[in-house]
C-alpha cells in the first residue's frame, strides 16, 4: 500500500543552507495531502526529496514499507507534474505520454491501450499527434497530468501545477484534478497525492489534509475545517483565511473572568472564548477573523473603540478597516447589516462575537485557546 | 474654417518631402553597401572567372571575365602532377573530416553535459582549465603534441588529426555547448529521470534532441575549419597519398617549375564547393544554434 512517511527529514544544500529542519509527515494511502506555505518555505525542496531529485541530508522517507532514500526517481513508484509542464519538446504528445512505459520495456499493445485510456480520461485524444509547442497552457498541463497518470504510480507529486494558468482555467483544472483523485479511489486504485501550492484556495478546496509549512518547519497538519477553526499557532491563523485574521498584541488579565486589554481599552472575553482558554495572564497575541466581528455604535459594551480609515464595498459584504490604537483591524460585515452612512474618520465600536477568536502565546505563537 | 484645408495641404507637402528624402537616403545607403559588398566579394569572383582562363591570360588582364573560356585548367588540375587524381585528395579530406566531426560531436556533448549538469569534486578548477586552453595560442601545443604523436608512432596517419578532437580537445565547442545547455531548463531532464531514465538515456533521448541546433553548428564549424586547416596535415602527414585538399593545392605550387595558376585556381574553386554546399544546406540550424547559445547563455 502506498502510504508515505517522512521521519525527521532534513535538507542541507551544498552552500550550507539548511532548508528543511527535520520534518515528520504521515500521508495515508489514497490521501490528498497539500503542502502549503509562503514562498521559500521549502515546499518544493520537500517534494523533490520525495521524488528523488534532491538528496536527503538526514532522516528517512518510506513509501509503503520500502525506505526510498537511496532509490533513483524511476524506482520509487512516483510520478511528478511540474509547474511549467516540462513536456519533452521534441516528442509528440503520444510519445510524451508513453516515454516512461517505453523505458520500462512494456509491450507495444499495452502501451497503446494505456495511452488510449489516459487520453480519454483527460480528453486529450485529439492532441496526441501534436508537439508540445502546439498546445495551450491548459492542454499542456493536462498532458503533463496524463504523463503522470499513465504510469499508475503509488504516489503522485504535484509542484504548483496550476500557477501558470489564468484564474478561470485554474478553477476548472482544480476540479478536474480532484475529480480524477476521487475517480481513482472509486475504481479501487486509490492514489496518494502530495500537492504543493502557495495558494490557500487550492489548498483548502483540494486537500483531504493540509500541511502548512514555514521556513523548513511544519506548522500544522490538519483537515481544512480544523485548520480554519483551530489553528495551532499564530502563523497558521494568519496564513489561512481571506482576508487575513486580525492579529494584535494584547494583555490578558484574570480578575474573576478573563479580560483583554488592547490599546488601553479593556473588555471581558466572550463566553465562547473563556470556555476554551488555557492561558496564564500576561502579554498575548489576540486573533479575530474579520468575519467574526460586528460594528457597533461607539461606546457599546464589550467592544473596542476605533476609527474607520477605509471602507471597501464588495457588493454582498463590506470590508471595514478600523484602527484601534496602533493596531489595524479589518471587519467583514454583510451589506445589509452595515450602516452605509458611516464614513472614513467615524468612530465605531468593534465587538468580537467570540466565535473564531483566539489567544496566542506572545513568545511561542502557540494557540492557548484550544482547550476542550 | 478656411484655415483647416490650408494646414492639411501644408502637412501633405511636408510628408511628401519627408518621404522623398527617406527614399533618397535609402537608395544611397544601399548603393554604398552594394559597392562595399562587391569589393569584398571581388577576389572570389575573380578567382572563379580566372579558373576558366588560360595560364597566359591570367596575368594579362585584371578583368574577371575570361576572353576565351576553357576548362583546361580543371582537366589538368584534376589529373595533378602526382600519381593520384584530385578525387583522391577529396577522399582524404573527407576521411579526416567525417570521423573528426563525429568524434567532436560525441565527445563535446558528453563533456559539456557533465559540466553543465553535474557537480563533482574540483569542477571549478577543471572547468577553468578547459576554458584556459581556449586562450592558449594553438602553436604552443604543436611541438609537444608532435613529439607525443611521434613517440606513439602515429605520424603520417590520420590519428593525430582525429584523436585530440575525439577527446573533446576543442574547448571552444565544449564552451559553446555548455552555454547552450545552461539556457535549457532542467525540468525536462528531471521529468525523464522521474519517468525512469538513467543518466545516459536522459542524455540520448532528451538532451541531445534539444541540443540538435547547437550540435549542427558544432559540426559545421568543425567541417569548415578542418577543410581549411593547412598546418595540422602539413605537420603530421608526409606521404602524398594521405594529403587532404589543402595540402594538395600547395603541392601543385611546389612541384611544377612554371606555376600553372589556372589549375590551382580551378582546384581552389572545387575545394570551396563542399563547405559552401554544407553551409547552405544547414544554414537555418546553424544561425539558430549560434544565436540561441549566445543570447540566452
Ligand atoms: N539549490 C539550492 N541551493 C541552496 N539553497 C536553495 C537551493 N534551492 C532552494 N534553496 C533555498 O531553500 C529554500 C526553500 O526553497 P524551495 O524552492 O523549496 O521553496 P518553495 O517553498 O518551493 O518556494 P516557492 O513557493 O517560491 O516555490 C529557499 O530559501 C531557497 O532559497
Ligand atoms: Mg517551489
Amino acid at each position: 500500500m502506498a502510504e508515505l512517511q517522512l521521519k525527521s527529514v532534513e535538507k542541507m544544500y551544498g552552500n550550507g543552507f539548511k532548508a528543511v529542519h527535520g520534518i515528520d509527515l504521515d500521508v495515508k494511502d489514497g490521501e490528498f495531502m497539500v503542502l502549503v506555505g509562503p514562498s521559500g518555505c521549502a515546499k518544493s525542496t520537500t517534494l523533490r526529496m520525495i521524488a528523488g531529485l534532491e538528496t536527503i541530508s538526514g532522516g528517512e522517507i518510506r513509501i509503503g514499507d520500502r525506505i526510498i532514500n537511496d532509490l533513483t526517481p524511476g524506482k520509487r513508484g512516483i510520478a511528478m507534474v511540474f509547474q511549467n509542464y516540462a513536456l519533452y519538446p521534441h516528442m509528440k504528445v503520444r510519445k510524451n505520454l508513453s516515454f516512461g512505459l517505453k523505458l520500462k520495456r512494456k509491450p507495444k499493445d499495452e502501451i497503446e491501450a494505456s495511452t488510449g485510456e489516459v487520453s480519454g480520461i483527460l480528453e486529450i485524444d485529439e492532441l496526441l499527434d501534436r508537439l508540445p509547442k502546439q498546445l495551450s497552457g491548459g492542454q499542456a498541463q493536462r498532458v503533463a497530468v496524463g504523463r503522470a497518470l499513465i504510469k499508475s504510480p503509488e504516489v503522485f507529486l504535484f509542484d504548483e501545477p496550476l500557477s501558470n494558468l489564468d484564474a478561470k482555467l485554474r478553477a476548472s483544472m482544480r476540479v478536474r484534478i480532484t475529480d480524477l483523485h476521487k475517480r481513482l479511489r472509486d475504481e479501487g486504485r486509490p492514489a496518494t497525492v502530495i500537492y504543493v501550492t502557495h495558494d490557500q484556495v487550492e489548498a483548502m478546496t483540494m486537500g483531504d489534509r493540509i500541511c502548512v509549512m514555514k521556513d523548513g518547519h511544519i506548522m500544522q497538519v490538519a483537515d481544512p475545517v480544523t485548520l480554519y477553526e483551530k489553528p495551532a499557532n499564530a502563523f497558521v491563523a494568519g496564513f489561512i483565511g481571506m482576508p487575513e485574521m486580525n492579529l494584535a498584541d494584547a494583555e490578558l488579565t484574570m480578575d474573576g473572568t478573563p479580560k483583554l486589554t488592547l490599546a488601553g481599552q479593556t473588555i471581558s472575553a466572550p463566553a465562547d472564548l473563556s470556555a476554551r482558554l488555557n492561558a496564564a495572564p500576561g502579554p498575548v497575541t489576540l486573533g479575530i477573523r474579520p468575519q467574526h466581528m460586528t460594528i457597533e455604535t461607539d461606546g457599546a459594551a464589550d467592544a473596542f473603540s476605533g476609527v474607520i480609515h477605509n471602507i471597501e464595498f464588495m457588493g454582498h459584504e463590506v470590508n471595514v478597516h478600523v484602527t484601534i490604537g496602533d493596531a489595524a483591524f479589518i471587519a467583514v460585515v454583510p451589506t445589509e447589516k452595515f450602516d452605509l452612512k458611516l464614513q472614513r474618520g467615524d468612530r465605531v465600536g468593534l465587538r468580537p462575537t467570540g466565535v473564531q477568536m483566539h489567544i496566542f502565546d506572545r513568545a511561542s505563537g502557540e494557540n492557548v485557546s484550544l482547550a476542550e | 474654417m478656411t484655415a483647416m484645408p490650408q494646414i492639411s495641404a501644408d502637412t501633405l507637402a511636408n510628408m511628401e518631402k519627408q518621404r522623398r528624402r527617406a527614399r533618397i537616403s535609402s537608395t544611397f545607403r544601399y548603393s554604398l553597401l552594394i559597392i562595399v559588398g562587391l569589393i569584398m566579394v571581388y577576389p572570389l569572383v575573380w578567382m572563379f572567372g580566372a579558373s576558366f582562363k588560360t595560364n597566359a591570360e591570367i596575368f594579362s588582364s585584371p578583368s574577371f571575365w575570361p576572353k576565351e573560356p576553357t576548362v583546361q585548367g580543371y582537366i589538368d588540375g584534376w589529373k595533378t602532377s602526382t600519381p593520384y587524381t584530385f578525387a583522391k585528395f577529396f577522399m582524404n579530406s573527407m576521411m579526416i573530416i567525417i570521423p573528426k566531426m563525429i568524434g567532436t560531436a560525441i565527445s563535446c556533448t558528453l563533456v559539456a553535459y557533465g559540466f553543465a549538469r553535474f557537480d563533482f569534486p574540483f569542477k571549478k578548477i577543471i572547468f577553468s582549465t578547459v576554458i584556459a586552453t581556449l586562450l592558449l595560442p594553438n602553436v604552443v601545443t604543436r611541438i609537444p603534441q608532435y613529439l607525443l604523436f611521434r613517440d606513439i608512432g602515429w605520424l603520417d596517419s590520420f590519428l593525430p588529426l582525429w584523436v585530440p578532437s575525439a577527446l573533446a580537445g576543442d574547448a571552444f565547442f565544449v564552451f559553446m555547448l555548455i552555454q547552450f545547455l545552461r539556457a535549457i531548463p532542467r525540468d525536462m531532464e528531471e521529468a525523464a529521470r522521474v519517468d525512469g531514465a538513467n543518466t545516459l538515456q536522459t542524455l540520448i533521448y532528451i538532451v541531445v534532441p534539444m541540443l540538435t541546433p547547437a550540435l549542427i553548428s558544432v559540426c559545421l564549424f568543425q567541417f569548415m575549419w578542418t577543410m581549411n586547416d593547412f598546418l595540422g596535415p602539413l605537420i603530421y602527414l608526409s606521404s602524398v597519398e594521405n594529403y587532404p585538399i589543402s595540402l594538395a593545392l600547395k603541392l601543385s605550387i611546389d612541384t611544377t617549375e612554371a606555376f600553372a595558376w589556372n589549375q590551382i585556381l580551378a582546384m581552389s574553386c572545387l575545394a570551396l564547393a563542399p563547405s559552401l554546399i554544407v553551409f547552405f544546406m544547414a544554414q537555418k540550424y546553424f544561425i539558430e544554434g549560434i544565436s540561441t547559445g549566445g543570447v540566452k547563455g
